[in-house]
């Protein structure tokens, strides 16, 4: 029980047109956890709902077996950074940037930055790989780095928790997996865990430890990637043929599409 | 000391030293001309004479307000600008101006200020600005929760409002009360009452000190709200205080002075370009030009055609318009 750093319970939230229902699921420390499921099955509300940016119907999300309503929000931000997806972008250098994920460390009529506070930000922006930039305006640079600077901001706040909202969307191969692999090293090393929200399942199928699937505002089914990744489950929630396959080096599971053109080919009868 | 901090000391040493110039040729310069020697000479032995009385009894007091008055104005645009993310936001979008025009306007046309005597018409302005700033903000709450774009389409709304009723009154009211109406609504530094001298002064460095209390708050602002909340910042009660300390500085201002445009929309513009986008700086230094600026402004709304005067919201409007679109075309500047 110590062991688990997250507990989302029965949660029911959303807007006037979309609903979360009896989401229930833990997240152990040190976890790699992602969440997938087809697009508007509720993922973004769902970290939403655990960064306390919607409020749910019943307020029973636990973080370390304290329930996140009743902490107070710096408290909460020196726990739980997010990654989100549309961030809005100020126009200041990087390493101001990554300095505002200082924000909830400050103490009342703190002005100015510490030693250790521009010390935590030069070593999230070493780990991230973006020293070279630091003079830079965030407005300026490219959606790759830009992406290491949320990153790094998210570190600044030395969270025990990070959430990532779909942190590879629009990036190339390279980055892809330069960011995965840097929050891999992360997770590893320095024992944050993640909660991520990905759509390549491919790539949740290499880097998670645990996979939520998610289908219409419900949890469809958590396991490992072996357990959910399979073309039944798949087909079941995206209505997508695909063959599953694994991958030579890691024998995690791998998903390849099907075009229509092929299923005529073999002659593939199965609606869907 | 790390290079930004000295860089930000020796920004606001630099806007200091152009306030206290601005400040000093003010004192000098108007209808009858007095040398800066002679003010420090008058200062230790000048008293009861004419001119001890042109700097000590007009001049100085328009100075004072002017810092008071442009420093809360600009300071009322940054908060807004920051808050909204917005950068055509001002005091005066909300409608706070036109809250505070109306109240005069039926004060003046009822003929309370003969009850009430001088202060009447600054208080009917005030009121005027607190009804407004109730109604826009009880508009834009829904479920305990203030919304953004709701508050500035109120307050845009609310602006024409008033402003249509104040024509209303304009063409119905006779033409000595017509004359006090366009006087004030014009905007004007001339105050006799040292009283409305020091609130305002008093109101706009209290505001100073509040807004900078809420400098890192901001500063999360402008990676919009959720962002905010996700750094810990309580965006609901940041917003409603922050909204609640421009509406005071607006109503304030505007009811000393009258209305003065385009200080708070220009000047936090043009701060920004120089000491960049971080709240901690851009506070103070909006606050001391705005004050300069405003400053500025009303000695050449006093020289132009000295002896006689224009109003000092015609010169802001002018100036401030003229020099904003310059730097646009100039820097090709992302607001």
């Amino acid at each position: 029980m110590n062991n688990t750093i997250l507990e989302v319970k029965d949660l029911v939230c959303g807007y006037r047109t979309f609903f979360l229902k009896d989401i229930s699921f833990k997240v152990k420390t040190g976890e790699f956890f992602g969440i997938i499921g087809p697009n508007g099955s509720g993922k973004t509300t769902l970290l939403r709902a655990i960064t306390r940016v919607l409020k749910p119907k019943k307020e029973e999300i636990y973080f370390e077996g304290k329930n996140i309503w009743q902490m107070r929000l710096k408290e909460l931000a020196k726990k739980i950074a997010v990654v989100s997806q549309n961030p809005g972008i100020s126009f200041v250098t990087v390493e101001d940037f990554v300095l505002l994920g200082r924000i909830p460390h400050y103490k009342k009529f703190q002005f100015l930055e510490t030693k250790e506070d521009l010390e935590i930000a030069k070593r999230c922006m070493a780990l991230t790989d973006i020293l070279k930039i630091q003079d830079q305006p965030v407005g300026e640079i490219s959606g790759g780095e830009r992406q290491l600077a949320l990153i790094a901001r998210a570190l600044c706040q030395e969270p025990k928790l990070l959430l990532l909202d779909e942190p590879t969307t629009h990036l190339d191969i390279t980055h892809q997996t330069k960011i995965l692999d840097l929050i891999k090293k992360l997770n590893k090393e320095f024992k944050l865990t993640v909660i991520m929200v990905l759509h390549d399942l491919n790539l949740a199928s290499e880097y998670c430890n645990r996979l939520l699937l998610m289908s219409e505002g419900r949890v469809y089914k958590i396991g490992s990637p072996q357990e959910v990744l399979t073309y039944q489950v798949i087909e079941e929630v995206y209505k997508t043929v695909v063959v599953v396959d694994k991958s030579p080096l890691s024998s995690r599971p791998y998903i390849f599409v099907v075009t229509e053109e092929e299923r005529q080919k073999r002659g593939e009868k199965r609606k869907i | 000391m790390n290079k930004k901090v000295i860089q930000w000391i020796i920004w606001v040493l630099v806007f200091c030293g152009i306030l206290l110039g601005i400040s000093i040729f003010s004192l000098c310069i108007g209808s009858s001309g007095i040398p800066f020697k002679k003010i420090i000479s008058l200062i230790i032995e000048g008293k009861g004479t004419t001119e001890y009385s042109i700097i000590f009894d007009l001049r100085l007091p328009r100075i004072i307000l002017g810092f008071a008055v442009g420093g809360a104005l600009s300071l009322a645009g940054v908060v807004l600008q920051g808050m909204f993310r917005n950068p055509l936001v001002e005091p005066y979008t909300l409608g706070i101006s036109g809250g505070a025009a109306l109240g005069v306007c039926l004060n003046i046309v009822l003929k309370m200020n003969r009850i009430g005597g001088v202060l009447s018409i600054p208080a009917s302005g005030f009121l005027g600005a607190i009804v407004v700033i109730l109604i826009v903000y009880s508009l834009s709450t829904r479920k305990g929760l203030l919304k953004i774009q709701g508050l500035l389409l109120t307050g845009v709304m609310i602006s024409f409002i008033s402003s249509s009723l104040i024509m209303l009154i304009m063409a119905l009211s006779r033409t000595e009360d017509l004359h006090s109406i366009v006087f004030w609504i014009m905007g004007s530094l001339e105050e006799s009452s040292w009283l409305l001298i020091k609130v305002a002064l008093l109101v706009s460095i209290f505001g100073l000190i509040i807004s900078y209390l809420f400098c890192f708050e901001l500063n999360a602002f402008s990676l919009g709200e959720e962002e905010a909340q996700h750094l810990g910042v309580n965006i609901e009660k940041t917003k409603r205080l922050l909204f609640i300390l421009a509406s005071v500085l607006t109503g304030c201002s505007v009811s000393v002075a009258g209305i003065i445009g385009f200080v708070g929309l220009v000047v936090p513009h043009f701060v920004r370009m120089f000491v960049g986008a971080d709240h901690r700086i851009l506070l103070i230094c909006s606050f001391l030009s705005g004050a300069t600026f405003l400053i500025f402004c009303d000695t050449l709304a006093r020289i132009i055609i000295s002896p006689l005067e224009l109003p000092v919201g015609v010169i802001t409007g002018i100036l401030g318009g003229s020099l904003f679109v310059y730097a646009l075309t100039k820097r090709g500047v992302v607001l």
